[in-house]
């Protein structure tokens, strides 16, 4: 892949068949777990009427998902004050059908403006925020299944099974780096 | 059959004044950025510019104490508004809650 460049108000990218696919499917995937999660929702007939959505209270248990939507407090005291639980709760409630909303639509941005055989990529300064979001969530997705350190290598040994796993999110944080220069009209 | 010329007899919701204005009985609140090992610096530090209205020097300021210290404080005020930043935050995908003073 190219680095993104910033023409006037255009972003320009560069992407070949195999990585457009990668990206792809780990938008998609993405996609569908956050959809999966809106799906949890509790069915309120009072939100059917007022049209104000509210959201599960509790943080997901899958680690990817808790990562993606965060708690208002921290909560991961030994004991957390009733308060903070409560107010957690309250707070993720209200909030995450809209961040859910966001999250979505980032993902389906890139899916409408990344080309299934690659090539030339030519986004809006709008389309390329987007596109920073949802890098970052898959960024966050993968390096939270792979249980990614501060200090993490650039290869792992050889019989270690995330290996390849690992330089695809190493391809993916030098994309969102470049991306973020290119936004920034820094020169990378 | 309800009768919409008459006047309705509701409970008013009252709206607190003081929620809007910080006095002395309301602590402020404060938004907190926590470090997580996958953000990358740059994208923080343009998070902060894009979000704050902050200055270069000033997001970067911050985002050095999240990776140094572990967290910074970015934002500070009313619960309403620090819900909102934190809300903001987390769709842009970085680690933030809200705590009094």
């Amino acid at each position: 892949m190219n680095p993104w460049q910033r023409k006037g108000s255009t972003i320009v990218g560069e992407m070949d068949r195999q990585e457009a696919a990668v990206l792809r499917g780990l938008v998609s995937q993405i996609e569908d777990m956050l959809r999966g999660r809106a799906d949890e929702a509790p069915e309120d007939e009072l939100a059917e009427l007022t049209g104000i959505r509210t959201g599960p209270s509790t943080a997901p248990d899958d680690p990817i998902l808790s990562r993606l939507l965060p708690d208002f407090h921290r909560l991961d005291d030994d004991a957390p004050s009733k308060a903070d639980l409560d107010s957690a709760a309250a707070l993720r409630s209200l909030h995450e059908p809209e961040l859910l909303d966001q999250k979505t639509g980032v993902a389906g941005v890139v899916l409408q403006t990344c080309p299934e055989s690659g090539g030339r990529i030519r986004l809006t300064l709008e389309q390329a925020e987007s596109w920073l979001s949802a890098l970052n969530d898959v960024r966050l997705a993968l390096g939270t299944a792979l249980d990614v350190t501060e200090d993490m290598p650039d290869e792992l040994p050889d019989d270690d099974p995330r290996g390849p796993h690992l330089s695809v999110y190493h391809w993916l944080t030098w994309m969102q780096e470049s991306l973020v220069h290119a936004l920034s009209g820094d020169e990378m | 059959m309800v009768d919409m010329t008459a006047p309705v007899d509701q409970e008013q919701t009252q709206v607190d004044p003081t929620s809007e204005i910080l006095g002395v009985e309301e602590r402020p609140w404060q938004t907190v950025v926590w470090n997580d090992p996958v953000n990358l610096m740059s994208y923080v530090t343009y998070v902060f510019q894009k979000l704050f209205g902050y200055s270069r020097d000033k997001a970067t300021k911050l985002m050095l104490d999240v990776h140094h210290k572990g967290k910074a404080i970015v934002s500070s005020g009313s619960k309403e508004k620090v819900e909102t930043d934190v809300a903001r935050l987390h769709a842009a995908g970085l680690w933030a809650t809200m705590q009094h003073e």
